[in-house]
């Protein structure tokens, strides 16, 4: 975990409301590991206090750069938009603990991804993609919301579902799911709640990892902004910190 | 530049410490700087028992400040002194346990626990939460209830008890006033404000509680107002917070007449704060023409024009 001033090498709209932003630093590209995320101050002087936590899409080791996707849900995050190639942000990371991939070999892993849920599960299909095979299904809101459907091709079987049927198929995740025909061995799934739920209780008999996403205050386990219900002694996991990445079975959403 | 503070007989190396619920149980600070260049730590507040807090969101932005309603969230008294403290002992910097409950038995009960415990140096007597549905704020807010736990408190503490105050009252030197008499011996102010925040899209309040507690720069004007208020009234030592964020606030706080000073929300923002502020605070005194935080207070609490 470092705090480094990263350096803008492009931040542009990919889909709506939805920009792909890459960014260069000396030390924390090279540190991420696949599912962690960043802590982003906002903004300069004291009118934003938190910073912004956002999943990492995509790293660059030779060129010591990094992708986030973020989406404009604020003033905070429409600050970060309009920020441009060779700025910098203040950035704190990586935090949290990802995925952990290094035991798979030649097994069949289904992704499940939703809105800004996606970004951090293009870096995994990437890597699960080297030495097994991967399927993706990912929710979006409507037809102008959908980003990465080629890049995740490269790396997966995808398919791409939309809420109003504007694109690919219509509904929820799913749907999709239910009507593919894979011997899975596990899965992974980020996105809302209410998708991350309802994917939970439909493969309650596979192993599966969940990547939670919640309003965060420090992003290093202190101020108990982000807990979770788990099932362990304590009752509680702290998503920042012993997330975001969970094990299905044990988190009660 | 000499930066030892005194509050009663707690020692201080320096003014500066992270506020209680902003700064976890110290370890998840460590990483970043030695915690021994803190002049205390106040660590989260400690109940009876375990308590999960309130449902997510707890937390939302707002105009330089945030709103939480974490709720008092902690592994209970018995939890804080097995898997916390023993860490905490490593180091030399004053450990100030901050207790809260929801009744005045609770609040007795958890200050027995924790006043042995070596590490501790102080209680903080938590009557301010605005985030729990029993006890808390309640004890703040009515002079007659803040003397009778005060009271209670002080007679199992053996160790200085801090009374931190809310302001979310008409008139807090009324509360202090009965700290005081009920013996404290000192104060911690201020908590945090009351506040809400709404969701435009999904038309109710962004924090599943409804209501927070506003802290940040927002509200700093209103504790410097607070602890002068309090200063002109009540010879304690005063522990000052709200919105801290630079040398010059500290400088602000101490004109005020605080005695420490404890960094909260900002440690969100940038977890090296309260060793950069430590740094810079010699200088930033002496470019204000004082050469020692004596000077500071006479120039300050005892100066005839800041007493209006």
């Amino acid at each position: 975990m470092k705090q480094e001033p990263l350096t803008v090498v492009r931040n542009q709209l990919i889909a709506l409301d939805t920009y792909e932003m890459v960014l260069k630093g000396e030390e924390i590209p090279s540190l991420v590991q696949v599912g962690q995320f960043i802590h982003i101050e906002i903004g300069e002087g004291e009118e934003f206090m938190l910073r912004r936590p956002i999943s990492i899409a995509e790293v660059n080791d030779e060129e010591k750069t990094m992708t986030i996707i973020y989406k404009v849900t604020g003033k905070g995050t429409h600050w970060l938009s309009q920020l441009e190639q060779e700025g910098q942000l203040n950035v704190l990371g990586p935090l949290g603990n990802g995925f952990n991939i290094e035991h798979h070999n030649h097994d069949h892993i289904l992704i499940v991804g939703g809105g800004v849920g996606v970004p951090p599960l293009y870096h995994l299909a990437k890597k699960l993609s080297q030495h097994n095979h991967v399927t993706a299904v990912l929710g979006f809101q409507t037809k102008e919301a959908v980003f990465y459907e080629t890049q995740f091709q490269q790396f997966a079987n995808t398919k791409i579902t939309t809420d109003d049927g504007s694109y690919g198929y219509k509904g929820q995740v799913t749907k999709v799911i239910e009507k593919l025909n894979q011997p899975f061995t596990t899965y992974y799934a980020c996105g809302p709640s209410g998708m991350l739920k309802a994917v939970q209780n439909q493969m309650s008999h596979l192993n599966g990892y969940l990547s939670l996403e919640e309003r965060m205050g420090c992003g290093i386990g202190a101020c108990f902004a982000c807990v979770c219900e788990h099932t362990n002694d304590k009752g509680y996991v702290k998503i920042c910190q012993d997330g975001p990445v969970l094990k299905a079975s044990e988190v009660i959403l | 530049m000499n930066l030892n503070v005194s509050l009663g007989e707690v020692e201080l190396k320096n003014p500066v410490m992270p506020a209680s619920g902003c700064f976890g149980f110290g370890k998840e600070f460590s990483p970043f700087y030695n915690l021994n260049e803190l002049g205390a730590i106040a660590i989260k507040a400690a109940t009876g028992k375990a308590r999960y807090g309130n449902p997510t969101p707890r937390v939302a932005e707002a105009s330089s400040g945030m709103l939480n309603a974490i709720g008092l969230q902690n592994p209970g008294v018995d939890g804080i002194i097995k898997d916390e403290l023993p860490y905490l002992q490593n180091y030399d910097t004053p450990i100030i346990a901050n207790v809260a409950g929801s009744t005045l038995e609770e609040y007795v009960q958890v200050t027995s626990k924790l006043t042995d415990e070596p590490a501790i140096k102080a209680i903080e007597l938590n009557i301010s939460c605005p985030n729990v549905k029993e006890g808390g704020v309640q004890f703040g807010t009515d002079p007659q209830l803040a003397y009778e736990v005060t009271k209670a408190v002080k007679s199992v503490s053996t160790k200085p008890v801090f009374v931190k105050l809310s302001p979310n009252v008409t008139d807090v030197v009324a509360i202090a006033d009965a700290v005081y008499k009920a013996g404290a011996d000192g104060l911690s102010m201020i908590n945090t404000l009351t506040g809400m925040r709404i969701d435009l899209n999904k038309k109710k309040p962004i924090i599943a509680n409804g209501t927070g507690g506003l802290s940040g720069p927002a509200i700093k004007p209103i504790a410097i107002k607070m602890i002068h208020e309090v200063r002109q009234q009540i010879d304690l030592p005063i522990i000052g917070m709200g919105g801290i964020t630079s040398t010059e606030d500290i400088l602000e706080f101490l004109l005020a007449g605080a005695d420490a000073i404890a960094v909260g929300t900002a440690n969100f923002k940038d977890p090296f704060i309260c060793k950069r502020l430590i740094d810079e605070l010699p200088e930033t005194l002496r470019q204000y023409g004082f050469g020692s935080l004596q000077e500071v207070r006479e120039q300050g609490c005892h100066n005839q024009s800041i007493l209006l």
